[in-house]
């Protein structure tokens, strides 16, 4: 039973990631992560609703008759979404503002919902916490690693504070435009892909 | 040159498997290759030798590229010229330094040496950069997958400086490389197996990373021009401003067949490219379809654009003529759209591919605002459906030859 939990948090960083491996929830890497601060409030809301909602659907997966389970997940997931969204308003209200509808778009993150119907509908409420935290830092993981990537080099910033001078402040560093349009994340995320499945051949899909 | 081959065949027995660099068999058999033509023969029965081979291919495109790379050396130095005539200061870097110590600090713009130095002290500097970051990446790779190094990147380094104006950094220059052969190339597996241009894929990364150096109306001239000065705008943004009527008064038809006017290095010249496409086209190393193609993409696309007219938009009215010779046209029909690998294997294709290229560079030069030119970004979108392209070709050969044999 240790081994499954510890599994279940540690898989989806690298082994079985859901950016990398199963390439879901694309959409919001290439829209939050311009800047570290959004990927970061939008990595702790995606961690959030994705434990309470495994925790949720997990404690309700007995009483959730098969025919209309998918409704009743994104019940649940749509009621975190908004709370979520209602927090970050009331206390965080710039960033909230800067990210515009893509925390309202959580609901629509693959990763949360494919880990309803694949783990919790089949495991505890405990295993199923474990499961969405590891794939919620999973994800934060690539987000993250694309966000400082993008900040870095699109405008020399890293958490919105000067690391490269720019030129056009009168420092050294030219900014690469490229970095702050959506193809950037894009390329960073095919390379940490490549990097992945270079250190862990067994990732390659086989063609055909 | 006898001494070369002994040493070559001394030091080859280190890098043959099981001696000391065996890891770098692939450098060895590089400057091998590229020295003698090599000894082996094929030893399975039923095989099909050509004299063409890719080594050779490559070549004469390089050869064809020839007075396009001419073309950029005299006439990058002239309108740097012509721009110092005209009242712009000379730019302050090491070039104009070589200049003044050669003694040709007074910027002649009718002395053919003149230009040709000062075009050249622009253009080699950027080609050198280009083939060592290239060059290296080219190595590396081939020493980690382990196969030979080929020429592939001779065409690709040959293309991309002509393609850049002239005052472009040359750190730029290494990043754009570098991106262009890896993302462009290498990730699909290196040459021949490349989706897109690579030479393009570099381009269009310096034109979204760092569109100040690539773009507007400040790069494409090394002197110190301004707008209330000598303007560095080219003819084709003069175009889109003003329309014909700014042709037709500032410029002579001929002058911009000739390439005498400010652009890219190597492309303002469609004289050259036509020379260039004469030497693809008779030794069939270029696809003339793909040309076609693109010709009559573009003429049908600009005349329709003609004939519907625009109150709002200047680019409406020029008519064809006009558009083969200011911008990138001429280069990018002759040595971008036919590069064989990137584009349409199938007859038919060629042409779908080559014909779309036309229309759709006529259709982002003129409508879209936000790009000047078009023919860099239509090439790598044809480039993307180029294999879609000869799936149905085939498909429909299929199907037609079973409606031919059918019951």
């Amino acid at each position: 039973m240790a081994t499954k939990k510890s599994e279940a948090v540690l898989d989806p960083l690298f082994n079985n990631n859901p950016i990398a491996l199963q390439v879901l929830g694309i959409c919001s890497a290439l829209a939050v992560t311009t800047k570290l601060e959004t990927a970061l409030v939008m990595c702790i809301a995606v961690i959030a609703v994705i434990t309470v909602s495994n925790v949720t659907i997990s404690l309700l997966r007995n009483q959730i008759p098969g025919s209309i389970r998918i409704i009743v997940q994104l019940v649940v997931i749509a009621s975190l979404v908004i709370i979520t969204d209602q927090i970050l308003k009331a206390f965080v209200f710039e960033i909230s503002k800067q990210m515009s509808v893509f925390v309202g778009l959580i609901i629509t993150n693959c990763i949360i919902m494919g880990r309803a119907e694949a783990f919790a509908m089949q495991n505890g409420p405990l295993l199923s916490a474990l499961d969405g935290l590891g794939n919620g830092i999973g994800y934060s993981a690539v987000l993250m690693v694309v966000a400082f990537l993008r900040e870095l080099f699109g405008s020399g910033k890293l958490f919105g504070v000067s690391v490269m001078p720019l030129v056009s402040e009168g420092g050294w560093y030219q900014p690469n435009g490229m970095m702050l349009l959506s193809p950037a994340a894009f390329f960073i995320i095919g390379a940490i892909i490549w990097a992945i499945r270079t250190w862990k051949p067994e990732q390659i899909e086989v063609d055909g | 040159m006898k001494f070369l081959r002994t040493i070559l065949d001394q030091q080859g027995k280190q890098f043959e498997p099981g001696g000391k660099f065996e890891k770098l068999y692939a450098l060895y058999e590089a400057a091998d290759s590229f020295l003698y033509t090599p000894g082996e023969t094929t030893k399975a029965p039923s095989h099909v030798r050509d004299a063409i081979d890719l080594k050779r291919l490559m070549v004469t495109v390089v050869v064809a590229l020839g007075p396009c790379i001419l073309m950029a050396m005299w006439n990058t130095g002239r309108q740097a010229h012509l721009a110092i005539q005209g009242g712009a200061l000379p730019l302050a870097t090491w070039q104009t330094k070589a200049m003044e110590t050669l003694g040709l600090a007074a910027f002649d713009p009718s002395s053919i040496l003149a230009n040709f130095v000062h075009g050249a002290l622009y253009y080699v500097p950027v080609l050198a950069v280009t083939f060592m970051v290239g060059g290296n990446i080219e190595a590396i790779f081939a020493v980690i997958r382990k196969h030979e190094i080929n020429e592939g990147f001779l065409v690709t380094g040959m293309l991309l400086p002509l393609t850049l104006p002239p005052t472009i950094p040359l750190w730029q220059v290494a990043l754009g490389t570098a991106f262009g052969v890896v993302v462009g190339k290498e990730i699909f597996g290196g040459t021949g197996m490349n989706i897109l241009n690579p030479a393009l894929t570099a381009r269009v990364f310096l034109f979204f990373a760092y569109p100040a150096e690539i773009s507007g109306d400040k790069p494409w001239i090394a002197a110190q021009t301004s707008p209330d000065g000598f303007s560095g705008a080219t003819w084709l943004s003069k175009a889109a401003v003003e329309g014909k009527a700014a042709l037709e008064q500032g410029l002579t038809w001929n002058q911009a067949f000739f390439g005498d006017i400010a652009g890219s290095m190597g492309e303002t010249s469609a004289l050259a490219c036509l020379l260039g496409a004469a030497v693809l086209l008779i030794t069939g190393v270029g696809s003339w379809r793909v040309m076609a193609g693109v010709v009559i993409g573009t003429i049908l696309m600009s005349t329709l654009l003609n004939m519907v007219g625009s109150d709002t938009n200047p680019m409406f009215e020029i008519p064809f003529w006009w558009h083969m010779v200011i911008g990138s046209w001429a280069f990018a029909t002759v040595f971008m759209a036919t590069d064989p690998v990137s584009a349409s294997q199938t007859n038919t294709g060629r042409w779908i591919y080559g014909g779309l290229i036309g229309v759709l560079g006529i259709l982002i030069r003129s409508i879209n605002p936000a790009f000047p030119e078009g023919w860099m970004l239509a090439i790598l979108f044809m480039n993307i459906f180029a294999a879609l392209i000869d799936h149905y070709v085939i498909q429909a050969n299929i199907k037609r030859r079973g409606a031919r044999y059918a019951t």
